[in-house]
């Protein structure tokens, strides 16, 4: 039997992440193709009561200590090690977000295992697994081979189905407990997301603006197109950070998740963090003047083109057909 | 507090890359590289903690195209030192760069106990891990990574960590730690390119000699490659006139106009 794969669940305020179905899915292919044992590990005191919601694996390990509560990387790495040597694992699944950043990198450091980031895709080769990973914003991918199948792969967001990952089996619950050094940072308290005028996760139509707004003043237009369209305009983290509209209005990984019918993409190159926030939209319509931007990889509709000349145009016409 | 950044230069993502003939890495030969978007922060974050708080503020970059433009730029905005190691980072994978940054930071005296490390969060060729983590576990100094704020108070830093959905978490740091910061309180500034070129008349970059990585890259890269398209864009052409006609007729298609 080969060495097991373990899923590093994830889990934020009393909930199972997303992602973790996702790792839980892709880690269920890997282990079919190769015969290997699926566990999930499951950290902290608050993670405990989550065990049943990980069917998909063959058994869940639960490290109940408090102390491994939304814990820095080195403490959780320390921990995964030793878990790893517990449970004969040789293969480590954790999310490529920013609750689990970090973690891979001092892990790999410590164990001498090879971390693999950015990862999209992940197959067994015989007794390797090859990794896809996407770089430089989406315009590069990179095959990886783990020549042992050994390694620790940090997973996109968004690459594998959840589906694959849910199970309503009662999975075997095993606690265990491992060493946990004392963390050197100490958490205090959330901020909860600031509520913004528009709830951009609610509306049917966005206007995505990005880094091909230029200006403060052209999110006029794409605010413009907006309202005649009846949506809201959200936008890409360049825009955020310059302050040119507020946090609540960010798509992507540190912001909103969102999945409206239409989503038009307005100078917006398609990194990987802003696709994870939009990438379930119904309709997206990319306009960007580089037509080897991602965005058009996985767009509906697209054109190659300057924003500024086709917002003001476009909206016109819209104002005109609906009268 | 004594504030060290660390500078990284990346391919600019605007421009087409390309594949080199080795079909592993990428082509150099038009290659036009530009700071990594969150050390361009990290820098600004300091510049902000220097300006409310007092201290010095040291750049450091491994050798790259471009790079002494950039050391200079960050002096022209208000750094007090900048420093380049003169190890070429083209080919050194975040493992190796993060054992030569942590040679230059065991140096005697360089950890003083108001140090803060602020390289950027992550960058987007870090197929092997990010700098930052690394960095601190191997000087065993506290770590946050994804930071959006830093405010000290009495030999601690209070910083703020991005979740998702804009959720955001307080976590109180011991000095001396390193941050990994994704996005400065305000935008990077601007400084005009007559006081970069005044800066490299009067100021000096410092070299740090440091022993090259055995081990450039550790993880065995089979291929790289450009994406290929889902397949499912229907691209449209013509004038701003034409297209959006043709946007017009999609979005109606869908039923929100």
């Amino acid at each position: 039997m080969a060495n097991a794969i373990l899923v590093l669940a994830e889990q934020l305020r009393g909930e199972i992440c997303d992602i973790t179905y996702e790792m839980l899915g892709a880690g269920r292919a890997l282990a079919s193709a190769t015969g290997a044992p699926l566990y999930a590990a499951l950290l902290g005191s608050e993670a405990a009561p989550l065990a049943s919601k990980l069917g998909a694996a063959d058994k869940v390990f639960v490290v109940d200590n408090p102390q491994l509560n939304l814990a820095p990387a080195g403490t959780v790495a320390a921990a995964l090690q030793a878990l790893m040597d517990q449970t004969q694992a040789g293969l480590l699944l954790l999310g490529c977000t920013n609750v689990s950043l970090g973690i891979g990198s001092v892990l790999a450091a410590k164990s001498g295992l090879p971390l693999v980031n950015f990862c999209r895709g992940a197959k067994a080769d015989g007794g390797a697994v090859i990794c896809t990973s996407q770089l430089f914003g989406g315009k590069i991918l990179s095959d990886v081979k783990l020549a042992d199948g050994r390694g620790i792969i940090s997973i996109y967001p968004g690459a594998f189905s959840p589906d694959a990952g849910k199970s309503d089996k009662a999975p075997a619950v095993e606690k265990v407990e491992v060493p946990v050094e004392a963390p050197k940072v100490t958490f205090k308290q959330y901020l909860e997301p600031e509520t913004g005028d528009v709830d951009i996760t609610k509306q049917h139509v966005l206007v995505g603006v990005g880094r091909g707004i230029q200006m403060q003043d052209n999110v006029q237009l794409a605010e413009d197109l907006a309202q005649a369209l009846g949506g809201a305009v959200c936008a890409s983290r360049p825009v955020i950070d310059q302050g040119w509209l507020p946090l609540s209005r960010q798509v992507g990984k540190s912001g909103m998740s969102v999945k409206p019918r239409v989503y038009l993409a307005l100078g917006i190159s398609g990194a990987p963090e802003h696709w994870e926030g939009m990438q379930n939209s119904q309709c997206i319509i990319a306009v960007n003047t580089d037509p080897k931007a991602p965005i058009f990889d996985g767009a509906h509709y697209g054109v190659v083109g300057d924003v500024l000349e086709l917002l003001p145009v476009l909206t016109d016409k819209i104002k005109a057909r609906k009268g | 507090m004594n504030l060290y950044v660390l500078l990284k230069m990346v391919p600019d993502t605007v421009e087409e890359l390309n594949v080199a003939a080795d079909g592993k890495s990428l082509d150099s030969e038009f290659l036009r590289f530009k700071l990594s978007e969150p050390d361009d922060h990290a820098l600004e974050q300091a510049l902000i903690l220097k300006e409310k708080h007092g201290g010095k503020v040291t750049v450091v970059a491994l050798d790259a195209p471009e790079v002494d433009d950039v050391l200079f730029t960050a002096l022209a905005k208000g750094a007090d030192r900048a420093v380049k190691i003169p190890i070429n980072q083209a080919g050194l994978g975040t493992t190796a760069s993060a054992k030569v940054l942590t040679e230059f930071f065991a140096a005697a005296g360089a950890l003083t106990p108001d140090t803060l490390l602020l390289p950027g969060s992550q960058a987007i060729d870090d197929l092997e891990g990010e700098v930052a983590p690394l960095l601190a576990a191997a000087l065993n100094l506290p770590y946050v990574g994804v930071v959006c704020g830093v405010k000290p108070a009495d030999g601690k830093v209070t910083v703020l960590k991005e979740f998702a959905g804009g959720l955001r978490a307080e976590f109180e740091v011991t000095l001396p730690a390193v941050l990994g910061i994704q996005s400065a309180e305000k935008p990077p500034r601007y400084v005009p390119v007559a006081k970069v070129r005044a800066v490299m008349k009067s100021a000096k970059i410092e070299e740090a000699a440091l022993t090259p990585p055995d081990r450039p890259i550790q993880l065995d890269v089979q291929r790289m490659y450009k994406p290929e398209a889902a397949g499912r864009t229907e691209m449209f052409e013509g004038a701003p006139e034409e297209v959006a006609d043709k946007l017009v007729e999609v979005l109606a298609k869908t039923g929100v106009i």
